[in-house]
């Protein structure tokens, strides 16, 4: 989001192994390579959740609500076990404090600080995080897996599409712009590149005050119509409703600054010899464009499109609330006001999930793309 | 110099940089005279609503220049007190009146009126009545009780009030013209009477009425009746500062680390790459909602915090990509050979060689800075003692402004938000073009 200037080779320059290149057959190339892109991304991942671990251990957070859920466990059992309630009040007491000892000790709350976050990063990769503290899924639940999995489909879906609708868009409006050099479109295009400044949830709120607020056409925010319609068709109709605005406003912050670095590198490789000589040969506009001057560019709009995805991701949480959208971001939002740590650190760690998954579907695709991505680290030069 | 002065006959070929240009300067001005004008204490003291600053201040009022767009002009506050010049006061005994004309000529009913009323007494409190005295000569009896020490009279409150005027507001059905449906304010000039009736020698009594306007100063007024200017003014100082202090800091480190990274190569170089990869997947907002959240909202920390989690970003890769180029160029294994120190060659040949190519990166950085410092606030980790842009859209979004129809309370900080971060990008835009001249014409 913030670091989003795009960078032509920042994907090549990534690539630091150099898998030899061998006569293998191109299916087991690209298994390999995905084999090695899925060990660097673990890999990567890892070290970013327990980065993060780290991090919201260092006040000793992780271990006050690890600490705070045993007592309460304890707590329960001693007030469910009849035997241990007739007790008296010294004695049991004591036991309480021995299966709390008891329980810290299975958590590992009593090793020494680095073999517990060892423990944490494991807790937090399978998200077994226990309990929200206020927080609960729609299902009711409050355990922190089920509360991040019931908010998983939405954000993919609101950002999915808004990444599919803004690549195709912005692709097609790139390559008629490349074709149609210096005319009026083009140079308003350029014009309005400085708009791609402010981030979605800006656009978001100009367009809940024009088309909710003023108009009165379109709702102001949520995923569907409340009750939710029965029917299937009216469930889509009103899901494709509450979707329009915040796929227009994350296309509109991100569209203008894509067209025009887009239709930057498909002029310079339109300006190709090999483009000349296609044109000369008499093929038609379209096996130019699809064959001679889309392949070429895709790596680097890929590249281009992948930085922006990560910068999309990393917004979501705001802009989910502005537009009230029921994901991930939100529940982040919610997470905050009621200051309930369990669900922040996941979220950071889905959060870490989603963004890895990114890099590696694009790392895949880019090799898809570019047959040269394993010769080196030589890669296209825009 | 001379290149500096180049760069700006460069830069003054575009218009819409030097229309940025211009916008920063006046920022600039406008944050000195915001500093000098308003200082910090004086600022946080207004804005929390320390020392009850606000009581004579219209809840959710339009800016005041919005009347001359409009034709129904909007009332704007007026407040009448009784040690007022055009007062007439007659004393009789113990009796004293309190004439108080007031000239109301706004095409809208103000949005309340409340009567303050002080008193001084030695056993019993002075009694007051109320009663207004419309244009057209009719006497409308407002309420009228005792006064201890202090009261506040809110006429919507007033019962009796309520059951005499039914479902019509109270500053309504006292300002209407008779019967007129939808209902139009009486203009001319009205009096209100306070009639103060004391008990004791040397008893007094003093009342100040407001009749809250729609419309309010040159920025209007929140829910808490805080006048949104004094948010506004102070924003500016802080985005900038925000902003510009998170893009030098980035861009300057990133070209550092990567000048180091490219200059000594091997497992530094790994090392740096490898950081720059994790710190892809490291999740930038819930990382600094972590840490508002159980450390600080100062917006220190979290500037800092900003500032190290994107060094390692894309912008690394750049440079690195430009200093491989460097480093093997002619001038270095020159100053190699004569046994120039590392950080000689890396501080005094590299970095300064990229330096033009980082002040356009940096220049359109600083929006999306400025827009980083407001998306916080909106997440509610904004500064807790600092009005900000950011704050006033969260407060307004949080009150339903949009929903509410009080568009300007987000239109006026997103306004400034986007002329900030349009100035500097235009500007960053046309820099880009007059250093890297490839880019021009494309």
């Amino acid at each position: 989001m913030v670091d989003a200037s795009p960078t032509i080779d920042s994907f090549n320059s990534l690539e630091q192994e150099v898998i030899k290149e061998k006569r293998s057959s191109t299916a087991l190339r690209i298994l390999k390579y995905t084999a090695s892109r899925m060990v660097m991304m673990v890999i990567t991942v890892t070290i970013g959740v327990y980065l993060t671990v780290l991090i919201a251990n260092m006040g000793g957070y992780v271990d006050t609500i690890r600490k705070a859920q045993i007592r309460e466990q304890v707590g329960l059992i001693v007030a469910n076990d009849p035997v241990l309630r007739k007790l008296s009040p010294e004695v049991r007491n004591i036991r309480i404090a021995e299966m709390v000892r008891d329980q810290e000790s299975i958590y590992g709350l009593d090793k020494p600080f680095l073999v517990r976050s060892f423990l944490y990063l494991k807790q937090a990769l399978t998200l077994d995080l226990g309990r929200a503290m206020s927080m609960t899924s729609n299902s009711g639940s409050s355990s922190v897996r089920n509360i991040i999995i019931e908010r998983l489909p939405p954000t993919l879906l609101l950002f999915g599409t808004s990444d599919l609708v803004l690549f195709f868009l912005a692709l097609m409006i790139a390559l008629s712009l490349s074709r149609h050099y210096g005319s009026v479109m083009d140079k308003i295009v350029i014009a309005l590149t400085p708009l791609s400044s402010a981030p979605g949830w800006f656009y978001g709120i100009f367009l809940i005050l024009i088309f909710a607020a003023v108009l009165r056409v379109l709702p102001f925010g949520g995923m569907v119509d409340a009750p939710p319609p029965k029917e299937t068709m009216a469930y889509i109709l009103s899901l494709l409703r509450h979707m329009l605005l915040p796929v227009a406003a994350i296309t509109i912050s991100s569209i203008f600054l894509s067209v025009f670095s887009w239709r930057t590198f498909f002029l310079i490789y339109s300006s190709e010899d090999y483009v000349e000589m296609a044109k000369a040969k008499g093929l038609t506009e379209r096996d130019v464009t699809q064959k001679y001057i889309l392949r070429p560019t895709l790596p680097t709009i890929i590249t281009n499109f992948a930085l922006l995805v990560i910068g999309m991701w990393v917004g979501a949480p705001i802009f989910e609330t502005v537009f009230q959208w029921p994901g991930l971001g939100r529940a982040l939002y919610q997470a905050i006001g009621l200051f309930d740590t369990p669900v922040i650190v996941a979220e950071a760690v889905i959060f870490s999930y989603l963004l890895g998954i990114t890099v590696f579907l694009l790392e895949i695709v880019y090799a898809l793309v570019d047959p040269r991505v394993q010769v080196g680290n030589e890669g296209p030069r825009a | 110099m001379n290149s500096i002065k180049r760069t700006f006959n460069e830069l003054f070929k575009y218009p819409s940089a030097v229309a940025g240009l211009i916008i920063i300067l006046l920022l600039i001005a406008l944050s000195i005279y915001t500093l000098i004008a308003l200082p910090y204490d004086r600022a946080i003291s207004l804005w929390r609503g320390e020392s009850k600053d606000w009581y004579a201040s219209p809840k959710y009022a339009m800016p005041a220049w919005i009347n001359s767009f409009r034709k129904n002009k909007l009332p704007t506050t007026i407040i009448l007190k009784t040690d007022d010049p055009s007062v007439v006061k007659t004393e009789e005994k113990a009796t004293v009146i309190y004439e108080m004309p007031f000239v109301f000529t706004a095409d809208a009913f103000p949005s309340e009126i409340n009567v303050f009323f002080k008193s001084t007494y030695t056993s019993s409190p002075p009694f007051v009545g109320l009663s207004i005295i419309t244009p057209d000569e009719r006497e409308i009896k407002l309420g009228n009780f005792k006064v201890e020490r202090s009261l506040a009279y809110y006429l919507s409150q007033d019962q009796k009030l309520v059951k005499k005027y039914k479902d019509i507001p109270i500053q309504e059905a006292l300002l209407m013209q008779p019967d007129s449906k939808p209902r139009k304010p009486l203009k001319g000039t009205y009096k209100l009477i306070i009639e103060g009736v004391t008990f004791d020698e040397g008893s007094t009594v003093s009342a100040e009425a407001v009749f809250y306007g729609k419309v309010s100063g040159i920025a209007g007024t929140d829910h808490k009746r805080r006048d949104l200017s004094i948010a506004l003014l102070w924003g500016t100082p802080i985005a900038l500062m925000f902003g510009l202090v998170a893009a030098v800091g980035t861009s300057l480190t990133q070209l550092i680390i990567s000048a180091i990274s490219t200059w000594f190569g091997g497992w530094i170089d790994v090392l740096i790459q490898r950081i720059t990869n994790v710190n892809m997947v490291l999740p930038f907002l819930p990382i600094l909602i972590m840490i508002g959240t159980f450390y600080s909202r100062s917006i220190f920390v979290i500037l800092t915090c900003v500032i190290l989690l994107s060094i390692f970003g894309a912008g690394i890769l750049t440079y690195r990509a430009m200093f491989m180029q460097i480093k093997e160029s002619p001038y270095i294994e020159a100053s190699r050979s004569y046994g120039a120190s590392n950080s000689r060659i890396i501080f005094k040949y590299m970095v300064p060689r990229l330096i033009p190519m980082l002040i356009p990166g940096f220049v359109s950085l600083i929006p999306s800075y400025v827009f980083l410092e407001s998306s916080l606030a909106i997440l509610g980790l904004g500064d807790p003692t600092i009005p900000t842009w950011g704050k006033v859209i969260d407060e307004s979004y949080n009150s339903g402004a949009l929903f509410n129809g009080y568009y300007y309370w987000v239109l006026e900080p997103s306004f400034l938000l986007v002329v900030t971060g349009l100035a500097f990008a235009v500007v960053g835009y046309a820099l880009d073009r007059v250093f890297n001249p490839r880019l021009r014409g494309q």
